[in-house]
């Protein structure tokens, strides 16, 4: 039972991907499957959880509900483009390890490239704003309280 | 030098996570030859009539599979042992089960072809609560006999002599019931595995994200016939368990027979609508209690404890699991001597339960703090004068039920957290709010936390294998590295760090130079994994003892390569330099020594090895948190304005990651307490099986956790470590059902049932207002 597939190139952290994928394949599968790129999780599949959250053209997407002949021609942003091979660690990857915002690792990436999202947009959030973005995402294990914290600290820390 | 211990390092873990290069099962998942998807069935109870697979369809029924069906046991007389099957072949017994499984190339592949499979059950009207459940003349969830009550598994008492005088002599008895509705663990990783089978060595390679992966071994082992030795078990990266990943899974034996059979590997990962119908449930419990007061002291308490534990038993630990540790630790933090408790466990054809994080004790710790509350209001004293009259205060105390309860600050904490919580200020904001129709109100909630228990406690249940005892096994290489290999499994605790902390301390050396490995049955020591706030207390135990025989031996080479006697030698900021002399040797040259030239020491110091194994009785933390929340009575909703907790665990190993403990156990609390239930319709069906329906908290729910700690220094623990890993979880639900009972105390109601949803609330209060007008 095989379907038709489509031949795409998917542009993810800057590297092209040339894959055939069928044209039902979330996003989220052809990264880690067809890229191997398993930075990026999945907690629901239904675009609940955010575990998946990646960058499309700095937009942050659920890539469990994008599908990949979406990608095509975007520019998606995954957590292994945050800081490549030996680079020290991204400013928001560098908060959250100061501030232990992590203990599981499994919603990590999602949070990560959400908190991306947020340090690079021109606004300076409120804490309201903040709280109200940061609560696209699930965490089980931290509680959010240091994840709150990280964030804000990586705000401060890349518009010195 | 200043000692690791009590330093808020960062985790030696995080980088790698941080970078997307953790390695979880679905990142395993990905190389496997064929992916599993399990047909589970629709129906909550029925007899499988027929089951059939198109030409073509890679499916597998209960027939192919040869194996012994899970049944754990407990060797007490009132317990019950039922037999989980691996894939159901006769009685359908809850909606979920799985009666097949159907392979393919792709994981989209199987799940398409897994439509195409046919089966035919007769539908039997479902058993779905323990009172129907229980009564005579009840269809038998398993065709077993019954002790007692049919479908009762569990029928448990304890009673003091004393207990019938003293009940008697009250001046005032007060009763609460409480009720906990289902809930799941719910990690944000589903449970997965890929079973790998190795022609070259014919055995096979099980990597699945659990908490225990020697249990699995065990387990999947004896239910296939095989030794233990065929089956390697791996923990990779796990994404939360928190109790809902230490139970053999049906699903893993399949795995790992197909994978034998078929001589390949195979990959399931789990969906989080199949984690919310199959994976295991818990705490749907009800309590009511009954406490003997006499001059404001509790004298004596009177228990009836029920538990619904669904269709089947989990392995290990069994659905015993929920109501032995209801009956053994109720009494939580208070003193009294008189105790009479009968404790049951029901089944139903519902999802089995297993441990989540606090198993009974959210509930326990709910009943006995309404009971508390109820009884201040009835005996008109304040609630924090009658927690200090009855808190546990002289050590060790020994509890009702036999349990002894080491050194700790139950007093203590609830005199900060009261001092702290500004009691008067609050009781004035109150009543100027309830002027402006705003409905605030303060809770507390003061427990114990039964931590680090190893083989005597399991034992006291009358587990048919006793978990308990951790043994770690410790090696300096020839240039001066520490690898540390550990049977606990942790899996988000930063266990690594905090043992790395401790051994650096012991060693003099970086934690930066410990490599701890654990995950493993091939390269680990047994040991009964990471569960019931254990690691620290009991992997940590063994790993001081382990760290101290390498501390000796090093001091013995250095001692024969100096030629001075051992006890002159100290060892310092990565050497060990002679008392009162500038002579040192770095630890790195020791090493070398040890190893590269073992013929200039005394025999049998060849290299640098030394292990350690504890099994301690247990020691209790302790905490009071008070919370302050707002409820809208149009709404029913409940905001959490303040969140104090002071928490003693003990000596704090990395203090950081304690509070993200309990920062993290506080949202589950608060989760139980508000928000989080799993429903079932008159059918049997579960009706909350997507993030939609069943909610947890987001940060826009969870407030500001304010933790202060306490450390009372304890010889329950080797480290002086408490566990921490519940307690956030087990204080929180009374906690706030204390807060929204104060905020609500005008309409005269008591809110005793969790999660206290808007729905539930908004119904009190309708009924309240109806008879106020």
């Amino acid at each position: 039972m095989s379907n038709p597939r489509e031949s795409i190139t998917l542009n993810v952290n800057g590297s092209n991907y040339d894959i055939d994928v069928e044209p039902r394949r979330s996003l989220a599968d052809a990264l880690r499957e067809d890229c191997h790129l398993t930075g990026t999780r999945l907690g629901c599949e239904h675009g609940v959880c955010g575990a998946c959250t990646v960058l499309m053209n700095d937009d942050p997407v659920r890539a469990c509900l994008v599908l990949a002949v979406q990608a095509q021609g975007q520019a998606v942003r995954t957590v292994e483009g945050l800081s490549v091979g030996s680079e020290p660690l991204h400013p928001v990857q560098q908060a959250f390890w100061e501030h232990h915002a992590l203990q599981c690792g499994f919603c990590t990436a999602g949070f990560l490239m959400l908190a991306t999202s947020i340090v690079e947009s021109d606004n300076v959030p409120t804490d309201q704003e903040l709280t109200d973005v940061l609560a696209s995402n699930l965490c089980r294990c931290t509680g959010y309280q240091n994840i709150k914290k990280a964030v804000c600290s990586a705000i401060e820390a890349t518009r010195k | 030098m200043r000692s690791w211990v009590g330093r808020r390092l960062p985790r030696l873990e995080d980088p790698t996570i941080l970078r997307g290069l953790g390695n979880y099962v679905a990142d395993v998942a990905v190389d496997a030859k064929l992916f599993a998807t399990f047909i589970r069935s629709p129906i909550a109870a029925g007899k499988l009539k027929q089951a059939s697979a198109p030409e073509g369809v890679q499916c597998y029924f209960a027939r192919d599979i040869i194996a012994q069906p899970i049944r754990p046991v407990l060797n007490r007389p009132d317990y019950v042992a039922v037999e989980m099957p691996i894939l159901a072949f006769d009685d359908i017994r809850f909606a979920g089960e799985p009666i097949a499984v159907v392979l393919a190339s792709t994981q989209a592949e199987s799940e398409d072809l897994a439509e195409l499979v046919d089966f035919d059950i007769d539908v039997l009207a479902p058993v779905l609560d323990t009172q129907s459940a229980s009564a005579s003349g009840t269809r038998p969830v398993h065709d077993v006999d019954f002790p007692s009550d049919v479908n009762v598994v569990i029928n448990s008492n304890i009673k003091t002599p004393n207990f019938d005088e003293v009940f008697a002599a009250a001046d005032v008895v007060v009763e609460v019931e409480v009720i906990s509705h289902r809930q799941s663990a719910m990690p944000l990783e589903t449970r997965g595995s890929v079973a790998s089978f190795d022609p070259r060595t014919g055995r096979t390679t099980l990597t699945t994200s659990t908490q225990m992966p020697h249990i699995v071994q065990l387990g999947i082992c004896e239910s296939l016939g095989i030794p233990v030795s065929e089956l390697r078990v791996i923990a990779p990266d796990v994404g939360g368990a928190f109790g809902g990943k230490m139970s053999l899974a049906r699903e893993d034996v399949a795995l790992v027979a197909l994978a034998r059979k078929l001589r390949t590997s195979i990959a399931w990962i789990e969906t989080r609508s199949e984690n919310f119908l199959s994976s295991w449930h818990s705490r749907e419990q009800v309590y009511r209690v009954e406490g003997a007061f006499k001059d404001g002291y509790l004298t004596a308490l009177k228990a009836d404890i029920l538990a619904d534990v669904g269709a089947y038993s989990c392995y290990p630990v069994t659905f015993g699991v929920e109501p032995l540790m209801a009956m053994a630790e109720l009494p939580g933090p208070y003193n009294f001597a008189e105790y009479s408790v009968r404790s049951r466990a029901v089944i139903t054809n519902k999802c089995p339960i297993a441990p989540y994080r606090g198993v009974s004790r959210p509930v326990q710790t709910l009943a006995m703090e309404r009971l508390i509350e109820t009884a201040a209001r009835e005996m008109n004293m304040d609630p924090w004068e009658l927690r200090d009259r009855n808190l546990i205060h002289e050590f060790p105390y020994r509890s009702p039920s036999g349990l002894v309860v080491d050194p700790g600050s139950y007093r203590e904490s609830l005199r900060l957290a009261k001092k702290l919580s500004n009691v008067e200020e609050f009781r004035d904001r109150q009543v100027k709010a309830r002027e402006q129709g705003k409905w605030i109100g303060m809770g507390i909630s003061s427990f114990s936390e039964r931590t680090g228990y190893g083989t005597p406690a399991f034992a006291a249940r009358g587990m048919g294998i006793t978990p308990g005892f951790e043994r770690v096994s410790m090696k300096m290489d020839s240039s001066g590295g520490v690898e540390l290999r550990i049977g606990a499994s942790p899996h988000g605790q930063g266990l690594t760090t905090a043992l790395a902390q401790l051994v650096a301390d012991q060693l003099k050396i970086d934690p930066g130079d410990i490599r701890v490995i654990h995950g493993d049955t091939d390269s680990t020591p047994f040991g009964w994994g990471t569960f019931a706030s254990r690691s620290m207390v009991i992997c940590g135990g063994a790993t001081q003892l382990a760290a101290n025989d390498m501390r000796d031996q090093i001091l013995n080479v250095a001692g024969a390569m100096l030629e001075i006697s051992p006890r002159d030698l100290i060892l310092e900021d990565g050497e060990v330099r002679v008392v009162g002399s500038p002579v040192s040797v770095p630890i790195a040259e020791i090493a070398r020594t040890a190893y590269l030239s073992s013929h200039l020491l005394p025999e049998g110091s060849a290299g640098l090895y030394s292990t350690g194994e504890y099994d301690p009785a247990g020691t209790f933390s302790d905490a009071c948190h008070v919370v302050e929340v707002e409820v809208d009575i149009e709404t029913g909703g409940v905001e959490i304005v303040k969140y104090l907790v002071v928490e003693d665990a003990g000596i704090l190993i990395n203090p950081a990651i304690v509070d993200g403990q309990i920062h993290g156990g506080v949202a589950q609390g608060i989760a139980n307490a508000l928000y989080e239930e799993l429903v079932y319709d008159s059918q049997g069906n579960l009706l909350s099986t997507t993030f939609l329906d069943y909610l947890p908290p987001t940060m826009a729910e969870i407030p500001h956790i304010d933790i202060h700690h306490l450390e009372t220094h304890t010889d329950a623990s080797l480290t002086g470590a408490k566990g921490v890993g519940e307690g956030g979880t087990i204080g929180a639900p009374a906690a706030i059902l204390n807060a929204i009972t104060d905020a609500l105390s005008p309409f005269g109601i008591s809110i005793n049932e969790m999660p206290a949803t808007p729905s539930r609330l908004r119904d009190k209060i309708r009924t309240a207002q109806e008879v106020m007008q």
